[in-house]
C-alpha cells in the first residue's frame, strides 16, 4: 500500500469526495471549478489515453522507433496541467503527453520526435510555454530553476497579481530524484527562493528498478532538508492533483518560495515500447493499481454529479477523432531533408557546418548525375 | 586612441563591465565571484557596482550553474558563468555538452543560447592537482559550442565582449598564467573578429601555431631561433572552434613547415585536428610532417614537475630542428 496518512486525496478510488482535515483545506479550490472545467479534466484524460493507445499501435506498425506510454498517469498530469496558469512555464520530462495536449502542442510533434524526424522542435513560446521533452534524466530541473530565476529577475512574479505573476512547474520521475541535477535544482531553488513547483510523478518504476532502490524514505520528504516544503498526493486523483498544484503554484508565484509535490501514481504500461515489464514486476501490483484507475474513478464521480451518457459518448467520439487524425497525419509525415542535420547547430554561420553541408549536397548530387 | 596598460585579469574585468553596461540582460554567475571578486579577482568590484541581481554568487555546483544559466538564457538573459578552475568543469560537463550545446538545434532555432562559460585554464602557476589542466579538446569536439582563448590583455578585453554578444554558447578559455603580465589595451575599437586567427610574427621557414599561454613561449622561441638565423612565423589561433584555417594555410604555403604547440595532452587534441586538416589542405606545400609539441599523455603532474610536463622554448626549438631536418 503506497499511500500513507500524509497522502492527500480528495476523491476516493470509489469516486466519492473524501472528507478529512487535509482534504477540506483544498475543497474550496475544487468548489470553484465549473462543471465545464470538470468535464474538461475528464475529456483530456480520455483523449490522452486514446492518443497513447493509438501511438503505441503506430509504433508496433513500424511508424515510430519508440513509444513512451503515459497510461495510468493521466490524473497526475491533467490535474497539475490545468492547475498551471496561462503565464506559467512548464518543463516536462518525456511522458507528459496530457500536458502537451492541455497547452495546445500539436501532439503529432511528439510522434515526429519518436519517429526520428525531430529532436522535439516545437517552439515553447507558441506552445503556451510548454518546453521541449528532455531525455537526459533530471537535467530539465535545472533549466526550469534557471527560468524561474529569470522570472524573478524580471520582476514578473510576486506582485500580488495571480493572473499575471509567473511561475514554473517542472516534471520528472522517481528515478530522476536520484540524479544530482535534481538535487542541485533544489539547492538553487531554495537559495534564490524561485517561483516554482517541482512535480514528481512517482510511478513506482524507473524502467525495471523499483522506487525503493531510489529512496528508502517517502520521496515527498526529500525536499524538506533542502528547505523546500514537500507534499504527497494521490496522483491518480485528478482533483487532488489540480487543487494541490494550484495552491502550491500560487504560493510560489506569491513569493513564498518553491514547493515540491510527490504524486503517487503508476505506470500501467511498459516503460517504453522496447521494455518488457513481465521480467521485473508482479501481476498483483499491476492489478492493485488497475483498481485505482484515474479515469474510471473520475467517471464515477462525474456520473454521481449527474453527468449523463451523452457526455461520455461525446468524449469517446472526440477521442476516436483524434486517433484517426493522428493515424492519418503520421502516415503523411515526411522524412526531413538532409539539410536539417546542419540547420540550427549554431545560430550564426560556422565554417565547418557550411563546408560539410555543401559537401554533402554535392556528394548526393553526384549520384544523380 | 585610449591605450591603457593592464594585466589580462583587469582587461577581462573591464570587458565584463563594458558588456554589463551595454546590455542589462548580461549576468555574471559563479562561485565566489561577488565580494571576493573570484579566486583570480577577475570580477572584482562588479557586484558592488551592479548589485547582487547582476552578479550572482551561486551555490557550489557546476552543473547547477550551467543548467540554471540555460534556463536564464531561455528567459532572454545572457549569463556569463565562471568556472573556478579548469579541473572543476566536469561536474558541469553534461549540462554543457548534452544540454547547452544542443539546445538551439533541438529547438530548431526557436531558442538561442547566448551563454559564455569562462574557464581559467592551463599550467605554470604551481598549483595543486585539478588546478592546471587544459580541457579544451573535450569541448572542441562538441558541435554547438564555440571556443576561444585570448593570449593578450587587448584580445581578452575585446573577445570577452564579442563572446557575450554571440547568440551561441561560447567557452572562453582564460590562460591563467597570463592573468598578471601587463599589455596595452586599446579601448577605442576591436580590430579583429572573434573567430579569426592572427599572425603575430612574420617569418619564412617554419610556422608555429598555438593559443593562450603557449603564445608567449612561441614568441620567445621565434626570437631565439632568429638569433640563430632561422626565420619563424608565429600564429595565434585565438579561436579553437571554429578554427580559422586560411591564415594557417597561407603561412604553410610560404614556410612549408608547421608545428602546433599546446599545453593539453596531444592525443586527440586541437593540435591533432590542425595537423590533420593542414595535411589535407596543404599537402603539396609541406616540406616536413606537421609536428605537435604538447603536454604528455599523462595526468598533469604534481607542480614540482610541471616545467618538465609543459612545452617550453627548448621543446619547441627541438621540434623546429626536427622539422628543418626534412
Ligand atoms: C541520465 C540518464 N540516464 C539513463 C537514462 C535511461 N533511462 C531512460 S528513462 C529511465 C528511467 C527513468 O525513470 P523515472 O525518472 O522514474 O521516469 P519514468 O520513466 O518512470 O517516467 C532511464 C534509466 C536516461 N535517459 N538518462
Ligand atoms: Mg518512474
Amino acid at each position: 500500500m503506497p499511500y500513507s496518512d500524509a497522502t492527500i486525496q480528495l476523491l476516493s478510488p470509489e469516486g466519492t469526495i473524501v472528507s478529512s482535515d487535509a482534504a477540506d483545506e483544498y475543497q474550496p479550490i475544487i468548489d470553484a471549478l465549473s462543471d465545464e472545467q470538470l468535464r474538461e479534466f475528464h475529456r483530456t484524460m480520455v483523449v490522452t489515453r486514446r492518443f497513447d493507445v493509438e501511438a503505441a499501435n503506430l509504433q508496433r506498425q513500424g511508424q515510430m522507433g519508440l513509444w513512451v506510454p503515459s497510461m495510468g498517469q493521466e490524473a497526475a498530469q491533467v490535474g497539475s496541467g490545468f492547475a498551471a496558469r496561462k503565464q506559467d512555464h512548464i518543463f516536462p520530462a518525456y511522458r507528459e503527453h496530457a500536458i502537451a495536449m492541455i497547452r495546445g502542442v500539436d501532439v503529432l510533434d511528439i510522434v515526429r520526435m519518436l519517429r526520428g524526424v525531430t529532436h522535439g522542435g516545437w517552439n515553447p513560446v507558441t506552445s503556451k510555454n510548454f518546453h521541449l521533452y528532455t531525455l537526459v534524466i533530471g537535467s530539465q530541473a535545472l533549466h526550469a530553476t534557471g527560468y524561474a530565476m529569470g522570472i524573478q529577475l524580471d520582476g514578473a512574479t510576486a506582485t500580488g497579481d495571480p493572473d499575471n505573476d509567473e511561475a514554473v512547474i517542472v516534471y520528472y520521475g522517481d528515478g530522476a530524484t536520484s540524479q544530482g541535477d535534481v538535487s542541485e535544482a533544489f539547492v538553487f531553488a531554495a537559495s534564490y527562493q524561485t517561483p516554482q513547483v517541482f512535480f514528481l510523478q512517482n510511478n513506482h518504476w524507473a524502467i525495471s528498478v523499483p522506487v525503493s532502490t531510489q529512496s528508502r524514505t517517502p520521496l515527498y520528504l526529500r525536499s524538506t532538508g533542502f528547505g523546500i516544503p514537500g507534499i504527497q498526493i494521490d496522483g491518480n486523483d485528478v482533483l487532488a492533483s489540480y487543487a494541490v498544484t494550484r495552491k502550491n503554484l500560487d504560493e510560489a508565484r506569491a513569493g513564498n518560495g518553491p514547493r515540491f509535490i510527490e504524486a503517487l501514481t503508476y505506470r500501467m504500461g511498459a516503460h517504453t515500447s522496447s521494455d518488457d515489464p513481465s521480467k521485473y514486476r508482479a501481476d498483483a501490483e499491476v492489478e492493485f493499481w488497475a483498481t485505482r484507475d484515474p479515469i474510471a474513478r473520475f467517471e464515477t464521480y462525474l456520473r454521481g454529479r449527474g453527468e449523463g451518457d451523452a457526455f461520455f459518448a461525446d468524449v469517446a467520439t472526440q477521442a476516436e477523432d483524434l486517433a484517426l487524425d493522428i493515424r492519418q497525419r503520421t502516415h503523411e509525415i515526411e522524412t526531413p531533408s538532409t539539410d536539417k542535420m546542419f540547420d540550427h547547430v549554431y545560430s550564426e554561420p560556422h565554417p565547418l557546418i557550411t563546408v560539410q553541408k555543401q559537401w554533402l549536397a554535392d556528394y548526393e548530387a553526384g549520384f544523380g548525375a | 586612441m585610449t591605450i591603457d596598460s593592464m594585466p589580462m585579469a583587469k582587461a577581462i574585468n573591464a570587458g565584463l563591465r563594458e558588456a554589463m553596461n551595454n546590455d542589462p540582460k548580461v549576468l555574471l554567475m559563479g562561485e565566489d565571484i561577488g565580494p571576493l571578486g573570484g579566486v583570480f579577482r577577475v570580477t572584482e568590484g562588479l557586484q558592488a557596482e551592479f548589485g547582487e541581481k547582476r552578479v550572482l554568487d551561486t551555490p557550489l555546483a557546476e552543473s547547477g550553474i550551467i543548467g540554471t544559466a540555460i534556463g536564464l538564457a531561455m528567459r532572454g538573459y545572457r549569463p556569463v558563468c565562471e568556472i573556478q578552475f579548469d579541473g572543476f568543469i566536469f561536474p558541469g560537463f553534461d549540462q554543457i555538452t548534452s544540454q547547452l550545446a544542443k539546445m538551439t538545434n533541438r529547438h530548431e532555432g526557436h531558442v538561442t543560447m547566448p551563454v559564455v562559460i569562462r574557464v581559467p585554464y592551463g599550467g605554470h602557476i604551481g598549483a595543486v592537482e585539478h588546478h592546471q589542466e587544459s580541457p579544451e579538446a573535450y569541448f572542441a569536439h562538441t558541435p554547438g559550442l564555440r571556443l576561444v582563448s585570448p593570449s593578450t590583455p587587448n584580445d581578452a578585453y575585446w573577445m570577452i565582449q564579442e563572446a557575450i554578444q554571440s547568440n551561441d554558447p561560447v567557452m572562453f578559455f582564460e590562460p591563467k598564467s597570463r592573468y598578471w603580465p601587463k599589455g596595452d589595451v586599446d579601448r577605442t575599437a576591436s580590430t579583429f573578429p572573434l573567430h579569426a586567427t592572427r599572425v603575430i610574427r612574420e617569418g619564412t621557414e617554419v610556422t608555429l601555431v598555438g593559443h593562450g599561454a603557449m603564445m608567449a613561449v612561441l614568441l620567445q622561441a621565434a626570437e631565439l631561433a632568429a638569433e640563430e638565423g632561422t626565420s619563424i612565423e608565429v600564429i595565434d589561433l585565438r579561436s579553437l572552434s571554429p578554427i580559422d584555417y586560411d591564415p594557417i594555410i597561407v603561412s604553410v604555403q610560404k614556410t612549408g613547415r608547421l608545428i602546433v604547440a599546446q599545453e593539453a595532452p596531444g592525443f586527440v587534441s586541437v593540435g591533432s585536428e590542425i595537423a590533420a586538416t593542414v595535411t589535407e589542405r596543404a599537402f603539396y606545400s609541406l616540406e616536413a610532417p606537421v609536428l605537435r609539441v604538447a603536454g604528455f599523455d599523462a595526468p598533469f603532474p604534481p607542480a614540482k614537475l610541471e616545467t618538465i610536463y609543459l612545452p617550453d622554448v627548448d621543446r619547441v626549438l627541438e621540434a623546429v630542428d626536427r622539422a628543418l631536418a626534412y
